[in-house]
């Protein structure tokens, strides 16, 4: 259906990003749960969301604080896995990039996966769209999703200490990682990537101060990169 | 679980901060100061492969050594498995994390 006001455009993103309020309502639930667990106020678990937005940055952090990593492997580490809101970012420009600065500023502030996959979807199959109604679109699309991260960060961080004490929560974050990683795993240099992450990261696991994580990391986005380079060479 | 107070005020604050200003330069680069100017290949190559090597080097120990003092414990890693397997067998998170859960309240009940 074709786009046709601003304020239409608006709602379409509110409408087409309901379906991720399924997993961004569960993710940050689980995160203000288990921050809460792991001694942060509601005040910091808050404070926490609505600075950083980013699931897996905010687990892989959480994890490392709970390890006593020095700050700079957790920084590393957090930023290494939320790098992807880079590429979203130039693959928005091209549509976004003439908006004044301070809503640019906003719209990259929002930038999460949901609100990049579906406006660059719309944005390409919808080349007739104004700079409005783009915006527009992009705003509806982080809307909901925002309110429910937010709510339901505080949901699990009151809900945090009250848990009974017997649930695994020691394996909620790995169950977590996996499944927010899998479905990312599409072609054979992704699961390339990943299967050389892990072997290193089991090698590598006694190298002080974290290291062994940026070790593993690397050698496995290396190992994707090459994969990739290969399998391009005998295609042509 | 960990000792609650194991975490720092000043560190926690201080990464809150770090990540929050990170996170948004990373989101920023591009809408806000690069353009449309291409970066190289081998770079946008190495770039499309952080979060699948990153994530799963971080998740591999921590299933691996589940159990008591490190070692191995097989319920863990039995619904770890399954986690990844139907992950990317649909492609659907929740799939994902609810067959996960359900495995592993599943074998803790068995075992006991």
């Amino acid at each position: 259906m074709p786009t046709t006001t601003t304020k239409s455009a608006f709602w379409a993103g509110i409408r087409d990003s309901a379906p991720f309020i399924f997993v961004a309502g569960p993710f940050a639930m689980l995160f203000g749960v288990l921050a809460t667990e792991a001694g942060l106020s509601i005040f910091e678990v808050m404070s926490f969301s609505l600075v950083v937005i980013a699931g897996a940055a905010q687990f892989t952090a959480l994890q490392l604080m709970r390890e006593e990593a020095p700050t700079v492997i957790v920084l590393i580490s957090a930023l290494a896995v939320n790098l992807r809101v880079a590429m979203y970012s130039a693959a928005l420009t091209p549509y976004l990039g003439r908006a004044p600065l301070w809503k640019r500023a906003i719209a990259a502030y929002l930038l999460v996966d949901q609100s990049y996959a579906l406006s660059h979807a719309k944005f390409e199959s919808e080349p007739a769209l104004t700079l409005q109604q783009r915006l527009a679109y992009y705003f509806g699309t982080c809307a909901l999703v925002m309110v429910i991260w937010f709510g339901c960060s505080y949901l699990g961080a009151a809900l945090g200490t009250s848990l009974p004490q017997d649930l695994p929560l020691d394996f909620a974050l790995p169950i977590a990682f996996l499944s927010m990683v899998a479905p990312m795993l599409r072609t054979l240099p992704h699961l390339i990537a990943a299967a050389v992450a892990i072997v290193v990261s089991l090698i590598a696991v006694n190298i002080p101060y974290s290291l062994g994580l940026i070790v593993a990391g690397l050698a496995g986005m290396m190992a994707g990169a090459q994969a990739e380079l290969v399998m391009q060479r005998r295609q042509t | 679980m960990m000792d609650p107070s194991a975490i720092d005020k000043g560190t926690l604050w201080f990464i809150i901060f770090g990540l929050g200003m990170g996170s948004f330069l990373l989101r920023f680069t591009f809408l806000g100061f690069v353009g449309d100017r291409p970066l190289p290949a081998w770079l946008l190559r190495h770039l499309r492969y952080t979060a699948v090597a990153i994530l799963p080097a971080l998740v591999g120990p921590l299933v691996v050594f589940s159990g008591e003092g490190g070692s191995t414990d097989p319920t863990r890693l039995i619904a770890a498995a399954v986690t990844a397997t139907v992950g990317v067998w649909t492609k659907n998170v929740l799939a994902a994390i609810g067959s996960g859960t359900a495995t592993l309240f599943a074998l803790l009940y068995l075992v006991g």
